[in-house]
């Protein structure tokens, strides 16, 4: 288990140094969240709907595009150079590349989300003083679904035709529970409520990430073997 | 007898049948006093979610089996499967709004159980972009199978997710802990609109399988 755990960190760490090193993805992925939180301003009356009864849409909605984006690069970068094939020859087990890919893709996505957040405080003017906490509580649970399903999908695509197109079309029905109880569970915290009005939310998004956690980890390997 | 002539006369017998069950529900089975005829689209419209549902699971099963046994006959069935399950679904999402615009007042709702049919919908038509997306038969094989487990998976929780607001689809009739609320008649015509469009399933996927087998014969003599 730890040797699984070790390998699975070696395959992120390359990864994530990559993705640091160059900057490129990661810097599109911030901006392209700051720009959609900026749609979401123009594409709104301010004068007939207050920001606070759809912060929860925007905050959802944004990071359900900046996950998509951010997955989309996931197994690109393995392309290049036939590099796939020497992840797939060297003596690592299924189970640790898609931990690896998993870890990555979880470090990517939580630094757009670590910009997208304060900027969508800044942009809406919401209150999350009090429930920050509990907030990035519900945002990584909810991240934790998007990127199980979503790092299983991306290593399917890339060897498909119009790869960019077919991860939305099969990805997005995929993040519709997630997406339903993190709104949900925003909205309770975002109105004051206490955090045991959305404890319901919260077992049944624990709940879909362990089954698809546990599905994604055996499934995984279908998608690279020969 | 070969296998697309099989399911040719299937269907046809289903066709037949269906036509049966249209008498039947017109002519021979009681008005229903507060829906009116509307209710009538009701013997058709569930027996397509019925078999839109077994369809789903069809293929769900059969990935679990092709990813365990390597057989391609289960990927060939959920393939065939699949797009008899979307001509269903998409029966059972045109009929539902007919009925619930004088019903409910209303074409479309968000409640729990039209929103997993709907997703139902959307998981058949992602299936089959992507079996279309892969060249290779048995990368196409393994990606969609994966993708059909996924699916399976994910329809309990679309359902839950969106149960949690209010629902406003009509409650169980048939299939609840007490014994059907239905008065017999029209529990009958239900009963064999429901042979019906099972009938109906099986020779449009039998028609589908030995198109697929006809189909791969052709690219192996090319």
């Amino acid at each position: 288990m730890s040797d699984l755990l070790r390998r699975a960190w070696t395959v992120a760490r390359k990864d994530l140094m990559l993705e640091f090193r160059t900057r490129t993805a990661l810097l599109s992925a911030v901006v392209f969240t700051a720009l959609v939180l900026t749609v979401f301003n123009f594409g709104r009356d301010p004068t007939a709907v207050a920001p606070l009864d759809l912060a929860p849409s925007i905050l959802w909605v944004t990071f359900t595009f900046a996950a998509m984006v951010a997955l989309n690069r996931a197994f690109q970068l393995e392309l290049e150079n036939q590099a796939l094939e020497g992840l797939l020859v060297s003596p690592l087990s299924r189970y640790s590349l898609y931990w690896g890919k998993l870890v990555a893709n979880l470090v990517f996505v939580a630094v757009v989300e670590a910009v997208g957040l304060p900027l969508f405080v800044l942009f809406f003017d919401v209150p999350v003083g009090r429930v920050v906490l509990p907030l990035c509580g519900v945002i990584a649970l909810a991240t934790l679904g998007f990127v199980t399903v979503g790092t299983l999908f991306s290593a399917m695509v890339i060897r498909t035709r119009f790869a960019e197109l077919m991860l939305p079309v099969l990805l997005l029905p995929f993040l519709i529970p997630p997406l339903v109880l993190a709104v949900l569970a925003t909205a309770k915290l975002l109105s004051a409520r206490p955090l045991s009005d959305s404890a319901g939310y919260l077992k049944l998004l624990a709940a879909y990430d362990i089954v698809f956690l546990v599905a994604a980890t055996f499934l995984f390997r279908f998608t690279v073997d020969e | 007898m070969s296998l697309a002539r099989k399911g040719r006369s299937i269907m046809l017998t289903g066709l037949a049948l269906l036509a049966l069950v249209y008498v039947r529900a017109l002519a021979f089975t009681p008005v229903e006093r507060f829906q009116g005829p509307a209710q009538k689209i009701f013997y058709l419209h569930v027996p397509a979610a019925w078999s839109a549902m077994l369809a789903m699971g069809l293929v769900g099963l059969c990935s679990i089996l092709f990813l365990v046994t390597k057989d391609l006959r289960f990927d060939r069935f959920a393939g065939a499967s699949a797009e008899v399950g979307t001509a269903f679904s998409l029966v059972m999402l045109t009929t539902g709004p007919i009925w619930a615009k004088p019903i409910w007042g209303t074409w479309w709702t968000w409640d729990a159980r039209l929103t997993l049919t709907l997703f139902l919908f959307f998981l058949f038509i992602g299936y089959l972009l992507l079996r279309g997306a892969v060249g290779d038969p048995g990368l196409r094989a393994r990606y969609s199978a994966v993708l059909g487990i996924c699916g399976l998976l994910l329809l309990p929780f679309i359902h839950l997710s969106v149960y949690l607001f209010r629902t406003l689809h009509p409650q169980p009739i048939i299939l609840k802990p007490s014994s059907p609320s239905l008065p017999g008649s029209m529990l009958a015509t239900l009963l064999f609109s429901f042979a019906v469009f099972t009938l109906l399933y099986v020779g449009f996927v039998t028609q589908r399988y030995a198109l697929s087998l006809e189909r791969e014969s052709e690219v192996e003599n090319a």
